[in-house]
């Protein structure tokens, strides 16, 4: 099957009434959790993941697809309004985009966000069409050595990227893989941490897991401060771009896109790297770099481009490989299981109306954004108003009816709570959520693969080293691992991620268990 | 090195290893199989063996280098509020029916805000669990009953 040919049926999935309307409704909902404050992309997607149950699985990775990417829009509309990014990759947005508001310019950074990213969305899309089968093609030929191999790379890559602790987030991996064990060993039918309790048969819930740890533990981040923001530009106008504006974000979007998408394949937060780098370029190609942070367009129009591409790309390992790149493709690789399809290689030729119309639906989500973002925009200003203390009970009940709702199961409701609770302590003591749930998705997997390796090859442990696909794929795991724990590294990466997490974070008010720290240290 | 610099990293690597030690502990009494056939056991022994490890390192490291950090406030009055707002509907949906089970839990989650007072409180619960009804049955026709065999449904 050719490209064309494969977009003509990506186009037709996509272009049927029920999945257009979910695209809009992944994308609208992704713009309003992107705005909102304490609700993120990757939560939204596991609160709703009991729902797409019963859809098909195009229409329920088209809506899921489009939350994640429509949260990259609605994050910089915050960014740039009210200088408080609503998702991580926007904090470099806000910099520039809310001096651009101040001045009353917001109109126009909004307008250059959004067309910056429509640009780079689309450019990004195109990429992954073009790559798709190539990839999918070499991945055939991986037995399970290779298979094995490169879940253990994307698992080892992805905290070279992840802020924090590196010993951390590896003791999260192995915990989460750890739950991944949990329930009916495949090979035997051993029950396997299940205290003799049979809903634990099936192993722990995805859903429960991915509500609990992102979901309800946020909350109770969000709760130990007061969430509340202001809004500074009630009223925006002026959407118009000049030529002369154009002419100055050409060669940023260009850049931006071209960054953001190489980025984005990289597991882990390719994302959030993708728009600090893209700053930093426009800051030294600028004639005028002292104009970058008081209101620089191309500061606006660089990040945003590369951050909306590099959301684009990081489908790339999904689709292709089966290997989710970071918190929200695993929630994908998710959906898919409940689908009952197994994520991999061959997804491309078994499920070919599902995998071209995921991808046609990016393109159609970006333009439905542009849409969405550029002549609502006043109703996305109101939606700030919305007070938190609104939302979070609201999450909490959605997320009770729609764990219970998949199985009936009132075990898997307990589960939140059990997760929750765990997640909200290993924040506290500074571990970051992600990695667990990554090598809870891909834990069932790496065990079958190394079995299945070592059964092929009579029980020799050395196939993994000496077939060469295999050995190169570890090598690239150790380089990864190196790259991690070198201190020059570390110490770039905390700059990054700094940055980041003040910006991302609400205003904590000066509490007393605070200050009393800072008063010892 | 003061104790309570290392305090965080300490917490965290006693929680791994006690995981870790857990599972590889109930992992062992599994059969472990050989490398060529590998039992049930095989894999999570040796994942627990190695979360056992980490922990230790992670408490060490935190002992010699510790970043330090303070734990911040925990907001234990929002986070009994709702856990038991959870474990509320987990445990009476069946029999007290979505209605009612959601309009307390949401009451129970609202109260976990910041001065949120009785009466807003149950402003929110009766209007979310209004649009729940909505949203989850009427809309999407999940078959929950609204009111269970415990109100005569």
């Amino acid at each position: 099957m050719g490209i064309l040919d494969s977009l003509a049926l990506g186009f037709e999935t996509a272009f049927t009434p029920v999945n257009l309307l979910f695209c809009l409704i992944g994308v609208t909902l992704g713009t309003a959790v992107g705005v909102l404050p304490g609700i993120g992309p990757t939560a939204t997607m596991a609160l709703l993941l009991p729902i797409t149950f019963g859809f098909d699985p195009a229409t329920s990775l088209i809506m899921l697809a489009g939350i994640y990417y429509g949260a990259q829009y609605g994050g910089s509309t915050t960014a740039i309004l009210i200088n408080l990014p609503g998702e991580s990759s926007a904090a470099v947005t806000a910099i520039d985009g809310h001096q651009m508001a101040k001045q009353g310019r917001a109109g126009k950074a909004l307008a250059t966000a959004a067309l910056g990213s429509f640009f780079a969305g689309s450019v990004a899309t195109l990429l992954v069409a073009l790559l798709a089968t190539p990839l999918s093609r070499l991945a055939l030929d991986f037995g399970p050595a290779e298979l094995a191999s490169l879940i253990l790379l994307g698992l080892i890559a992805s905290i070279t990227l992840a802020s924090g602790s590196t010993l951390k987030a590896l003791a999260m991996i192995v915990l989460g893989l750890l739950l991944g064990t949990v329930g009916q060993d495949i090979g035997s039918g051993t029950p396997r941490f299940t205290f003799g309790q049979r809903e634990l048969f099936d192993g722990l819930d995805f859903v429960s897991l991915a509500v609990g740890l992102f979901g309800v533990a946020e909350i109770l981040r969000n709760l130990e401060g007061s969430m509340v923001r202001s809004v500074v530009v009630k009223k925006v106008q002026d959407l118009w771009l000049t030529r002369e504006d154009f002419r100055r974000i050409r060669m940023p979007v260009l850049r931006g896109t071209a960054l953001g998408s190489a980025l984005g394949v990289l597991p882990g937060a390719g994302h959030v790297l993708a728009s600090f780098i893209s700053y930093s370029t426009e800051k030294r190609a600028a004639k005028d770099p002292q104009e970058f942070g008081r209101g620089a367009i191309q500061g606006v129009a660089g990040p945003e481009s590369a951050n909306n591409a590099a959301a684009q790309t990081s489908f790339i390992p999904l689709l292709t490989l089966g290997l989710p790149a970071n918190a929200v493709m695993a929630l994908l690789i998710g959906a898919l299981l409940i689908q009952g399809i197994v994520p991999g290689p061959n997804v491309i030729n078994e499920e070919p109306g599902l995998f071209w119309g995921l991808i046609v639906s990016f393109w159609i989500g970006n333009l439905f954004l542009v849409l969405l973002n550029l002549p609502l925009i006043g109703l996305w200003v109101k939606m700030l108003a919305i007070p938190y203390r609104w939302l979070f009970p609201a999450i909490i009940g959605f997320a009770a009816i729609g764990t219970f709702s998949i199985n009936l199961n009132a075990f898997d409701v307990y589960a939140i709570a059990f997760f929750a609770v765990l997640g909200y302590g290993l924040i506290k003591l500074g571990c970051e959520p992600a990695p667990l749930l990554l090598g809870f998705v891909l834990g069932p997997l790496l065990e079958e693969y190394v079995r299945r390796a070592l059964t092929i090859s009579q029980g020799d442990a050395t196939v993994f080293v000496t077939r060469p696909l295999s050995l190169t794929l570890l090598v690239l795991a150790v380089v990864a691992f190196v790259v991690a724990v070198l201190p020059t590294v570390r110490r770039k990466r905390e700059v990054v991620f700094v940055e980041e997490d003040d910006g991302s974070r609400p205003p904590q008010p000066a509490q007393a268990g605070t200050g009393d720290g800072a008063a010892r240290r | 090195m003061k104790l309570q610099d290392a305090r965080k990293d300490l917490l965290a690597g006693a929680v791994f290893t006690g995981f870790g030690l857990a599972f590889a502990v109930t992992a062992s009494t599994y059969d472990i199989g050989t490398a060529l056939r590998m039992g049930p056991g095989f894999f999570p022994l040796v994942l627990g063996a190695i979360l056992v490890l980490l922990g230790i390192s992670i408490a060490v490291k935190g002992f010699v280098a510790g970043e330090g950090g303070d734990l911040g406030t925990v907001p234990w009055r929002s986070l009994v509020l709702l856990i038991a707002a959870i474990l509320f509907f987990g445990a009476t949906v069946r029999d007290l029916g979505l209605v009612p089970a959601l309009f307390v839990s949401v009451l129970l989650a609202a109260l976990a805000g910041r001065g949120v007072r009785v009466v807003p409180a149950v402003v929110i619960a009766a209007s979310l669990t209004a649009l729940s009804v909505l949203i989850f049955v009427v809309a999407l026709q999940l078959r929950l009953s609204l009111v269970g065999p415990w109100l005569g449904g």
